[in-house]
């Protein structure tokens, strides 16, 4: 068995893999750290690609499939990037019992979106969390990472449109 | 620092914590958070300064106060009132009205049933520390449980103290959780591990994360305990990608103690080392199961594994691990400090202490609350909840999440404990507690969880991931009015095979809310049925 792995080169000159090598080199480079390392890409880059994939396979010296496989296991994980806003609809138990679904239906009417899909122009990505925790002020929607409670349809509806007029 | 230099520090930052006459007390946990709450406490704090009363007054960000349908949410301490919904310009008529007559449009009633039918063990010091700085744990009496542990007790006795204690697991299941920790105390291993579940799944349920963001210090307090008795060096946290606000809050709490010697290598001095590390999960509902949890701390696959050897005997890296939920470490400290008779002189013959609930859905008073086991649903919902809003009457409260059932309004004078919740075909679960009321189809309900099962099924065995997929397609069907009688047959015997053959609790469990609602609810699936060929060419 070969032990003398020599580190692989990024993909790319950009800075910012670098943060992902001092991510990978806090766990030693073990396998372990994988879940841990594919976090960091995207909370980095915004999502995971096939370069980001192939060099963090070689670099904790985990099969490729492996990495994959792990990566599409996790809903938490995206293979393809955002648009300039997002749009999250918590789909838990209390934000259903409130009306999840209807505020779920009128974006995906608006926007010609399913969850998980982007506008064509790239401004808004309509996605679904289970339970961001806020049960309490259900229902919920993320927008822009900022957590609205007691959303209405009309409501989510005005926002967006404000995106996309911007 | 030793035991005696963190006790004269404790007395210190106590008499610096009481030293200003007034605390007003914002609450930043994330459900007020997001109603504004950091904008309120600068607003707060401006017009303290602008009055000059600096020397007097001190502004204080705290933990979950629990009536989150009410944030944000603002407590003055030590005059014992609460303000609700308060908006930054509320800010002046606060701080100008300290010491004098409260300002009445926003105070909320500290006398509702919904504060004064609380029992706080767990959730003690939510709503009056900071919980970013651990000289306000401190300040309260944190920490001195572990010193009384690590200098006056035994391993041994410890897992005695929580076994008389009657403590059961906070997570779901309710194990008992002494006999869990003398399981991994006796085990062998060159190296155990102390695994607290955070994954909080149950979609709905928040009280692990109002832990966390409230109290962080109490569960590596209780984590270490654990590990005193067990004899583990390291500890991992499991806690969801979802949670970015208790992720950060566990980090600093964990720097902290460091820092002061309650965690790391020989801590207080003394021949013990402990040290915790955060792992992230990464939205899967199955890593909550323990045997999928250990996969995915070592980086893998959240795929469970066959049961036994359980993970007390085989976990992380094969190793002995001791795997509890956060609210089961958040129990240890107080046990420890009022003693094992005090704990089980609370709750039921079988169900021993408090437990937290996240009430949510159609329910006045949506938040967090701490009750005796024992207590009534319906005190639950009734007085403490504030019954239903706009009227409606309550048609059903769902328990356990996605593996639990829905009690329906008339057996809502059942008593809180792991065997009545059973009896009705509910569980216990975590704590989520959900309110259906009349408008809701239960056929929908069961229909949503299936939804929820069928989409969280790692795949890994076939009853799970066809039965579910299958049992969805049968709701779907009922809902559409396109079933027959047959149909429903067939989907009471898939319930029986998944819940009979699947390797773990996720597929064993699948079948609970399809289950219960058609125990209590069996007209509404009859409601949509329509006559089988059979019985239309006996019609003819
Ligand atoms: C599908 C499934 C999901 C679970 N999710 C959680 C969870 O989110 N949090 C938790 O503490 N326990 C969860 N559990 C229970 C754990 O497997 C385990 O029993 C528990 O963490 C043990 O801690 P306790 O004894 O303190 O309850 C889950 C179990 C199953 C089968
Ligand atoms: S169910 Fe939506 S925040 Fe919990």
């Amino acid at each position: 068995m070969r032990t003398d792995f020599s580190k692989p080169a990024p993909p790319s000159n950009d800075k910012r893999w670098k943060m992902i090598d001092a991510a990978m080199r806090r766990y030693g480079h073990k396998p372990h750290a994988l879940i841990e390392t594919l976090h960091t890409v995207q909370s980095v880059f915004g999502y995971l690609d096939d370069d980001a994939f192939r060099y963090v396979a070689a670099s904790l010296r985990v099969p490729l499939s492996k990495v994959y496989g792990v990566a599409t296991f996790y809903h938490f994980f995206r293979l393809k990037p955002k648009g300039e806003h997002t749009c999250v609809v918590c789909t838990g138990t209390a934000c259903y019992i409130k009306g999840a679904n209807q505020i779920m239906k009128a974006l995906e009417d608006e926007l010609g979106l399913r969850a998980g899909e982007t506008t064509p122009d790239n401004k808004v990505s309509l996605m679904t969390a289970r339970c961001v925790g806020a049960c309490g002020l259900a229902p919920v929607v993320v927008m822009d990472e900022e957590v609205v409670g007691q959303m209405t349809p009309d409501k989510v509806l005005e926002r967006v449109q404000a995106w996309r007029e911007s | 620092m030793t035991p005696d230099e963190i006790r004269v520090s404790a007395k210190k930052y106590r008499a610096e914590r009481t030293k200003k006459k007034h605390h007003v007390c914002v609450c930043m946990a994330a459900g007020c958070l997001s109603a504004g709450s950091d904008v309120v406490k600068t607003a707060l704090e401006e017009n303290i300064e602008k009055e000059g009363l600096g020397d007097s007054c001190e502004v204080r960000g705290v933990g979950c106060l629990g009536l989150c349908s009410a944030g944000p949410l603002v407590s003055l301490d030590k005059e014992r009132v609460l303000y609700q919904n308060v908006k930054p310009h509320h800010a002046g008529d606060i701080i100008k009205s300290l010491g004098k007559e409260p300002v009445k449009e926003i105070q909320c009633d500290l006398d509702q049933p919904f504060f004064i039918s609380q029992k706080k063990v767990v959730l003690e010091n939510s709503g009056r520390i900071d919980p970013e700085r651990i000289e306000d744990y401190l300040a309260v009496g944190g920490y001195s449980a572990l010193i009384e542990v690590l200098t006056n007790w035994t391993s041994s006795e410890v897992v005695d103290e929580v076994t008389q204690s009657g403590l059961r697991g906070r997570g779901g299941g309710g194990y008992p959780t002494g006999l869990k920790w003398s399981t991994v105390a006796k085990a062998d291993g060159t190296e155990k591990y102390v695994v607290c579940n955070a994954d909080e799944g149950d979609p709905g349920a928040f009280m692990d994360r109002c832990i966390l963001e409230s109290d962080p210090h109490r569960v590596i307090e209780g984590m270490t305990i654990a590990s005193f008795a067990v004899g583990a060096k390291l500890g991992y946290v499991y806690v969801r990608a979802e949670y970015p606000l208790a992720i950060d809050r566990l980090r600093k709490a964990i720097q902290q103690a460091k820092k002061f010697d309650l965690l790391g290598a020989n801590i207080l001095g003394m021949p013990f080392s402990f040290d915790i590390e955060i792992r992230l999960g990464a939205g899967a509902f199955v890593c909550g199961e323990e045997t999928a949890l250990i996969a995915s701390i070592e980086g893998k696959r959240g795929n469970p594994r066959p049961r036994p050897p359980y993970p007390a005997e085989r976990g992380v890296r094969n190793q002995p691990t001791l795997i509890n939920n956060v609210e089961t470490y958040a129990n240890i400290a107080p046990i420890i400090r009022h003693g094992a008779e005090w704990y089980s002189g609370m709750g039921t013959e079988s169900s021993k202490g408090t437990k937290v609930f996240a009430l949510a859905g159609q329910i006045k008073n949506t938040g967090l609350i701490e009750v005796p086991m024992g207590i009534s649903l319906s005190e639950i919902i009734y007085e403490i909840g504030g019954g239903i809003p706009g009227g409606k009457k309550c048609k059903a409260v769902q328990t356990g999440g996605p593996s639990g059932g829905c009690i329906p309004e008339e057996h809502l004078n059942i008593s809180v404990d792991y065997e009545s919740l059973k009896s009705l075909g509910s569980i216990m679960g975590s704590g989520g507690m959900i309110v259906i009321d009349e408008t809701a189809n239960m056929v929908d309900v069961a229909q949503y969880f299936m939804e929820f099962c069928r989409s969280e099924s790692c795949g890994k065995c076939v009853p799970c991931r066809v039965g579910t997929v299958q049992m969805h397609k049968l709701l779907e069907k009922i809902s559409a009015g396109d079933a027959t009688v047959d149909d429903l047959t067939l989907l009471i015997d898939l319930c029986d095979l998944v819940r009979n053959t699947s390797l773990c609790g996720l597929g064993q469990t699948a079948p609970n809310p399809v289950l219960s609602t058609l125990r209590f609810f069996r007209d509404e699936y009859a409601a949509l049925l329509k006559p089988s060929s059979a019985t239309a060419a006996a019609d003819e």
